[in-house]
């Protein structure tokens, strides 16, 4: 019987209330450790067609007739138009159509932000819709942009209410510290650069729109486009099979959209609207930057007495407050603690989530500020957080659902020890160092995710659900997953995703939730159909169901004897069996997180301020693993973006005009080949005993939470420096070797926090 | 304006305005959507294809400039040992820079059948992975160069 119960969701740190409808019979979880499939590593299954250059991404589809649009974008950070007209450019050759401010809600004829949408043409070609552009008659009014923050501080102007924070009694938990550090800390915008830019076709069949569209979140765009267009919302069907990246920027539909899809109504023809590497870079979303003031106490034992920060999120125009102030409420056990967010809104583009948002900002802080203290207790910086591990959630005293931080900072220990004979590499100008920083993030999934599993005569299984592969390898996760379950190879295993009409609802994929949302949700439809074969089976044989087992192809008996898969599948010919399974609730009252340590490894040279991340060293606790080398893949991408958010990616604004001066890929300086460390990675790899029937977490964002305290903690390590603004440029390694210098001669400024 | 090309072996010809990049006749004229364009302006190496053996950019390569060199694409790479490799090794996340990667590798492998750490990454420096496959694809290329795995 459906069992109807009330549940809590959570999407990146952000918490709502859902109904789900549950099974009665939910499946145990596999015993620990690497089973059949389970827990090997796997190759992935859609591997060759993207090595081969034949898997189709949203670029690579022409539809026949297919026009392009192209976006005229606000060239203002703030403005208004006086008057504009779009006759000239809709009667030049090849133009097929021309939209305006007031045609449509994604137009505006008073941007905000350099690069807000003001009209589009659609033309037979790109070229002749980007060339079209040019022939818009407008006339702005330019008006003055709200760039800078005190400015928008004393103004008040927040896109929210400011978020206050308070547990405890954070003035008596000073009092109680015999120490105390304060300090503040930058970070800066940084842009996701998906390789894929963002972009969409839409193509209307009478009353249905067909989108096929680069995004992490099918379902998210169908219910915008069905919004926006007055349609039910299945008459609008999204597709994407392969994805060129995300990172967190394309989980809604985007301008982009809602053009194609009206050019594409008003012009009868399917159009493409793509956008450009440049408009990527100035519209498609960013990681904002924050400005922490950070306040800890603690006592000569280390014991955090205090946690107090003010975080200023400068969001842009647009978006959200992500959870900045996370990991200083939940890291670490302390009674008292304060925090405020304030989400400034300013004339510039507006942000969008970015890997594990929030937490990466925040934990840089945290984990620098940290390591300050350590050194001023003089005390060992692995120990200080060993001894203020959270055994509960501090912000409720929930009780963590599986928790192996423990294990992490046992694991990382020999790793940390590296320091001494690290430290003797020490060469001239070249200093050498060690730090650390703790992972917290999110990544539990949740409900509502449904999967169905269909088996063939021929003994070959077919998942179907409506989820995306962003390129994290969920589709060969599912694979392993549904195999492991039928007792098939996974070869035997097909993963048909990406596509609205052609499975059922699915996850977003982001806040690490794909893998521990779906996997559960396939794993029951597989059980289901796996059930329905042994009740087949003990039919077929006249044998008790309850002795029969799925394993390698057959069915197995346990009074001996086995039956391959296809002698009970073939009695059907061409019949199908059918399974559909649900993801069930989380916990309840439990907090669900993932954790994790890494040690990073610099070299600096002290005359010229070169940093030099030489080794990280990874380990990380996301419950049962799914798949080894995929798990693998995700520590070593999140740590190499990380090392790029560390030292050398930066959004540059213009502070004048607001406009983003980083937009190309030879400004916006993404890490190589060459800028790659040594990374040594591990998963401590036991499942969450109360989580689903699977016991996994995700994975996609805790890899790159902790890096950059790691390298900033190191860099102080190898010189006494306080690197405490992202990145760390030379002129930030340089200043911040000036500032330890003065220090060093002026010993009674030890500790003083800055002016 | 006509032009002559050889792509993977195949002889094409087919008109072609003048300004129009080698990677627009790939993917809209002749359908070879294999070769991927990310920035479209020579700065990230998606749309590597070879030129003679020699990694070039085809979103800053005009068509008309190509003459009688011959053109490989991943398309013209499909068999390659890298290939294999690339997946054994896991070093397609998105997959998107993938075949730029592959086409570059190749080319690097042709002219040097055992290369150094150093030297992969100095030529493949120029094709970018967001996703950070890197270290996946430095083995990848070790295992088809057959060394075992670099230093």
């Amino acid at each position: 019987m459906a069992r109807l119960i009330k549940t809590e969701k959570e999407v990146e740190g952000r918490y709502s209330e859902q109904w789900v409808v549950v099974e009665e019979d939910a499946l145990e979880q596999w015993p620990e450790g690497p089973l059949r499939t389970v827990g090997r590593p796997a190759t992935r299954v859609d591997g060759l067609a993207r090595a081969r250059g034949e898997a189709r991404y949203t670029q690579d589809i022409q539809l026949p007739g297919m026009l392009h649009a192209a976006v005229l974008r606000s060239p203002h950070a703030r403005a208004r138009v006086k008057q504009i007209d779009l006759t000239t450019a809709s009667e030049l050759a090849g133009v097929r159509g021309a939209v305006g401010p007031g045609e449509l809600d994604v137009l505006t004829d008073e941007p905000n932000y350099e690069g807000e949408a003001v009209a589009a043409v659609v033309a037979d070609t790109a070229d002749h819709a980007r060339a079209a552009l040019e022939e818009i008659s407008i006339e702005w009014e330019v008006l003055e942009p709200l760039l800078d923050v005190d400015q928008a501080l004393a103004r008040e102007s927040f896109l929210s209410d400011p978020k206050l924070y308070e547990r405890g009694d954070i003035e008596r938990g000073f009092a109680e510290a015999d120490v105390v550090v304060e300090a503040e800390y930058r970070t800066q915008s940084v842009l996701h650069n998906a390789l894929e830019t963002h972009q969409t076709i839409c193509e209307w069949e009478g009353e249905t729109v067909n989108v096929y569209t680069s995004t992490q979140w099918l379902w998210g765009v169908r219910d915008e486009v069905a919004a926006a267009f007055d349609l039910p919302k299945d008459k609008v069907r999204v597709i994407c099979r392969f994805m060129g990246g995300g990172f967190g920027a394309k989980g809604s539909a985007g301008d982009y959209t809602m053009i194609a899809a009206e050019l594409a109504r008003r012009t009868g023809r399917p159009v493409h609207c793509r956008l450009d590497r440049r408009e990527e870079n100035v519209n498609s979303g960013n990681r904002n930057p924050t400005i922490q003031k950070l306040r800890l106490g603690a006592r000569s034992d280390g014991i955090l007495t205090a946690l107090s920060a003010d975080y200023v999120c400068l969001l842009g125009w647009d978006g959200w407050l992500p959870p900045t102030a996370g990991p200083v409420q939940m890291l670490y056990a302390c009674d008292n603690v304060r925090t405020v967010e304030y989400g400034v809104r300013l004339n510039s583009p507006p942000m969008d989530a970015f890997r594990a948002p929030g937490f990466v900002e925040g934990t840089f802080g945290l984990e620098c500020a940290l390591d300050e203290l350590a050194a001023k207790l003089d005390l060992d910086p692995l120990e200080l957080r060993r001894r203020n591990h959270a055994d509960h959630d501090p912000l409720d005293e929930r009780p963590f659902s599986g928790k192996q931080l423990m294990e992490c900072y046992r694991r990382a220990e020999p790793h940390w020890e590296r320091r001494h004979e690290v430290h003797a590499r020490a060469d001239g100008p070249w200093k050498h160092g060690v730090g650390i920083a703790t992972q917290l993030w999110y990544g539990g999934g949740g409900p509502p995710s449904y999967a169905w599993v269909r088996l063939a005569g021929d003994g070959t299984a077919t998942v179907l659900t409506a989820m995306q592969d962003i390129g994290t390898g969920t589709r060969t996760a599912m694979a392993q997953i549904a195999a492991e379950e039928l007792g098939l190879p996974v070869e035997r295993v097909t993963v048909e995703l990406g596509d609205t009409a052609h499975g059922p609802y699915a996850v977003v994929s982001g806040g690490s939730s794909t893998t521990p949302s779906m996997g559960p949700a396939v794993r029951a439809a597989a059980g289901d159909v796996a059930r329905q074969i042994r009740e087949i089976a003990a039919q077929r044989f006249d044998v008790e169901e309850r002795v029969l087992s799925l394993a390698e192809g057959k069915v197995i008996n346990a009074d001996g004897g086995s039956w391959l898969l296809e002698e009970i599948t073939g009695l059907l010919e061409d019949g199908q069996i059918l399974g559909k399974g649900a993801r069930g609730p989380n916990p309840a009252g439990m907090r669900v997180m993932t954790y994790g340590i890494q040690v990073a490894e610099v070299a600096v040279d002290v005359e010229t301020g070169e940093v030099v991340v030489e080794r990280i060293y990874a380990v990380h606790d996301i419950g049962r693993v799914i798949n080894p080398l995929g798990a693998e893949s995700q520590i070593e991408g999140g740590i190499i973006q990380a090392i790029g958010h560390s030292l050398s990616e930066q959004r540059l604004l213009d502070p004048r005009s607001g406009k983003v001066l980083t937009r190309t890929l030879d400004a916006y300086k993404l890490p190589t080949i060459a800028d790659v460390p040594e990374i040594v990675s591990e998963l401590v790899d036991v499942p969450d005993a109360h989580l689903t029937n699977l016991g996994s977490k995700g994975l996609g964002e805790p890899p790159i939470v902790p890096t950059a305290a790691a390298i900033a903690n190191a860099i102080r390590d190898a010189t006494g420096a306080d690197v405490r603004s992202l990145p760390i440029t030379r002129e930030e390694m340089l200043g911040a070797l000036h500032e330890a210098d003065e220090r060093r001669r002026v010993p009674e400024r030890v500790g003083a926090a800055p002016a | 304006m006509v032009v002559e090309l050889t792509i993977n072996g195949n002889a094409y010809e087919l008109e072609a305005p003048v300004g129009r990049t080698l990677a627009e006749v790939l993917r809209l004229d002749l359908g070879l959507t294999g070769t991927k364009i990310a920035c479209g302006e020579g700065h990230c190496g998606a749309c590597t294809v070879q030129l003679d053996g020699v990694p070039v950019l085809s979103c800053i390569t005009l068509v008309h400039t190509v003459g009688d060199r011959e053109v490989t694409t991943i398309e013209g790479l499909r068999e390659h040992p890298l290939v294999e490799a690339f997946v054994e090794a896991d070093a397609t996340q998105c997959g998107f820079c993938t075949p730029g990667q592959i086409v570059t590798a190749s080319a690097l492998l042709a002219a040097n059948a055992s290369p150094s750490d150093d030297e992969i990454r100095h030529a493949m420096a120029g094709n970018l992975c967001r996703c950070g496959t890197y270290p996946k694809i430095e083995r990848a290329i070790h295992t088809v160069a057959g060394d075992g795995g670099g230093s």
